[in-house]
């Protein structure tokens, strides 16, 4: 048998083991006096998406707090089990603030802020939180309605392709956000949907878009991480909806217009508060009126009459006189979930299961 | 004049120890002027990713809990790759396991007495890992099918399974309709014994030793070796090749499958999204790397895992982009494996006048 390699590497396994035997030194780094702030990050602040806008969040946290903070970031951190590693990570080195910014980070999250109660820890879109540990997000449907005032009326073909990552919540509120916005000004409209399970992965995206395109849908709206299925769309010469940040600015003017996040102002009052000693757990889901989410500039194709009446709705809803999930609002088999005169409170708007009468497609599988 | 491989006669005992320390430093070598390109200094680069893998108990339980399904994996590709079966589906037997496991963690566990649920819920999730790798067993047999094909494309049937099962009847309705069963009961949890290294640590080194014995020191472990080297051969001996071939996948599907069991039992307590995170296809390269031999591969297995933890370091210490722990590893494990070709041949070179008087 192949003993050397054997013995090779048993050695290599072996000396680390007695290299430990000295007891645990962990790095905790004590004696600095900055505020020591890490951001976990899914795909790449490249990805000119979720990611990105995340990453001009932490850059606004070190512009204003200046060196009384250090920040810093890992990329490319795959969702589930395998987060907890890294987050323990950085509570072992002397992180005073994790921010976790993707859903599947949660459970990982719950279970390392149990054991440093210490350390801040904040994640965003989920919904379980802690003493040390709460969560954030925003009210992006009020957002994606506006933008689907903007796509009811672009609309030729009265089909708009809309690439989803996953059935849940967040992504089932957005789409029906942004269908019940093109019915309003386009009733006859409906609203494709194509699931692709994952949240970054620009193949994925941009085939799931091309399908839709293939399909007869002139404008592609999305909740995915990149600009490819914009890009899929400019290719063809038609015309989409962005999400996440400014896409227009980096693909063109066939992005009619975005809803964009907006993280800056949060993370600096948060981080503030910890600083301070007045941070306490909370579960934070700000909107327009906040500034978390808003709609970026408009495409020069988007008419004066389009923007007008986008910035009337915008009105209500800061105003708080009107909100997307507000009665009448029927599910796809035309039963009524929300009567005309209610309104959906929170709980139910996060926990939402199904989708809205004019969007084709499933809301699970 | 000219330079060919000439297979060695007898594998040297030298070659075997000197080859893998050779391409390591080579590996060194290559990483380091990577590292300075960038303007990284490589040693500390080096040190930090040891340090993360190895450096803590902490550090260290967190790569074995990385180790723990790689070194099952691995011994499970490893039988089939003695029989030249090319199981490429050990990711899809791990999934299917973890879902199996998960049934009865959370369908079975109420009727059942607390003892039994850990013990059902590893043998029935052994089964469906089995059963995983029988199908592309017994096509492959029966129909001469091509196993790589169906293994590989039996993962995504797993974990499309696991993702509709998840999505759908089994979504925790507490859960404000996000994806991911609820969470198991206590007694279907497999104890951790420090941070999140759980005793499936045990089990591994368990089924490595009985693999050993097996493989090397009963008539069944000869005939497996017969029918690797030379099926025609040990079909005129009169080993039944059929039902072999068959027996050893149905053993290795059973072993990744316990995997998935460990990954559910012991580190999610829940089904959910990350079950597969590509163990099944590092097996592959575990299962070379130890020649196929049980007990070598939880040691590569350990090695693996360290090397995909302290990748991390290169982003949270050293600073550099995530794609550049992807291309360390890489550039750690291309030579180690390309270095294996010097164990088994030797260049030797040949004048032109040594050609012409041959």
């Amino acid at each position: 048998m192949k003993k050397g390699l054997l013995v090779l590497l048993a050695l290599l396994v072996l000396i680390p083991a007695l290299t430990f035997a000295g007891g645990d030194k962990e790095a905790e780094a004590a004696g600095d006096d900055e505020f020591k702030v890490a951001f976990v990050y899914l795909s790449l602040p490249g990805d000119l998406g979720w990611t990105y806008e995340h990453e001009a969040g932490r850059q606004m946290i070190e512009a204003e707090l200046g060196d009384k903070v250090s920040t810093t970031y890992i990329e490319n951190v795959p969702e589930g089990p395998d987060a907890a590693r890294i987050i323990r990570q950085y509570a072992q080195q002397g992180y005073d603030m994790i921010f976790a910014t993707s859903f599947g980070y949660m459970d990982p999250m719950v279970e390392i802020a149990a054991e440093f109660p210490d350390v801040y820890f904040e994640h965003c879109s989920g919904y379980k939180m802690s003493e040390n540990m709460a969560t954030y997000f925003g009210r992006m449907y009020q957002a994606r309605y506006l933008s689907g005032l903007v796509a009811g009326n672009a609309t030729k073909t009265n089909t708009i392709g809309y690439v989803a990552a996953f059935p849940i919540p967040e992504v089932l509120r957005g789409i029906n956000a942004f269908t019940i916005g093109v019915k309003k000004v386009n009733p006859e409209a409906i609203v494709k949907v194509v699931w692709t399970n994952t949240w970054y992965d620009p193949v994925k995206e941009r085939e799931a878009a091309v399908a839709l395109l293939d399909s007869g849908v002139d404008i592609i709206a999305q909740h995915q991480d990149t600009t490819e299925p914009q890009k899929a769309a400019e290719e063809r010469g038609l015309l989409s909806i962005g999400y996440d940040s400014d896409m227009g600015s980096f693909v063109g003017d066939s992005i009619l217009v975005s809803p964009v996040w907006q993280w800056g102002n949060y993370y600096i009052e948060t981080v503030k508060a910890a600083m301070n000693g007045t941070w306490s757990s909370h579960s934070y889901w700000g909107g327009l009126k906040e500034g978390v989410v808003k709609l970026s500039d408009f495409s020069p194709l988007v008419s004066e009459d389009v923007k007008d009446l986008v910035a009337a709705e915008e009105k209500k809803i800061v105003e708080g006189t009107w909100d997307v999930f507000w009665g009448e609002v029927k599910d796809q088999d035309g039963n009524i979930v929300v009567a005309a005169g209610d309104k959906m409170d929170d709980g139910t708007m996060l926990g939402m299961g199904f989708l809205v009468e004019g969007v084709i497609g499933k809301a699970g599988n | 004049m000219r330079i060919i491989f000439e297979k060695r006669n007898t594998i040297s005992k030298k070659a075997i120890l000197l080859v893998p320390v050779f391409s390591f430093i080579v590996s060194l070598f290559l990483i380091g002027i990577l590292l300075l390109i960038f303007k990284t200094n490589p040693f500390l680069t080096y040190a930090s990713m040891y340090v993360g893998a190895f450096g803590t108990w902490m550090n260290f339980t967190e790569t074995l809990v990385k180790a723990i399904p790689l070194m099952l994996t691995g011994i499970g590709v490893g039988l089939a790759f003695r029989l030249r079966f090319w199981n490429i589906g050990a990711e899809g037997q791990l999934v299917f396991g973890g879902v199996i496991a998960t049934w009865v963690a959370l369908f079975w566990s109420p009727f059942i007495p607390a003892w039994m649920v850990l013990p059902l819920a590893i043998i029935a999730g052994m089964i469906a890992g089995a059963l995983w790798a029988g199908i592309p067993a017994v096509l492959k047999v029966s129909l001469n099918v091509d196993e790589t094909l169906v293994s590989l494309m039996l993962n995504y049937v797993a974990i499309m399974i696991a993702q509709g099962l998840y999505y759908g009847p089994w979504r925790d309705p507490d859960g404000f309709g996000f994806p991911g069963t609820k969470l198991f009961p206590q007694i279907a949890w497999l104890p951790r014994f420090s941070g999140r290294a759980h005793y499936g640590l045990l089990f591994a080194v368990l089924i490595a030793l009985i693999m050993w014995v097996i493989l090397n020191r009963t008539k069944w472990g000869f005939e497996l070796k017969m029918i690797g080297r030379n099926p025609r051969a040990a079909s005129v001996m009169g080993v039944r090749i059929g039902s072999n071939i068959i027996i050893a996948l149905l053993v290795s599907g059973a072993i990744s499958g316990m995997a998935g069991v460990f990954e559910v039992t012991a580190i999610s307590h829940r089904l959910q999204q990350g079950l597969s995170m590509g163990y099944g296809y590092t097996a592959i390269i575990v299962a070379w790397m130890a020649q196929l031999n049980p007990i070598a591969s939880l040691f590569v297995a350990i090695l693996m895992a360290g090397l995909l933890v302290g990748g991390d370091q290169v982003q949270m210490m050293m600073g550099l982009p995530a794609a550049m722990g992807l291309v360390l590893q890489g550039m750690i494990l291309f030579p180690m494996l390309a270095g294996s070709l010097f164990t088994d041949f030797k260049l030797k070179v040949i004048s032109n006048k040594e050609e012409a008087g041959v």
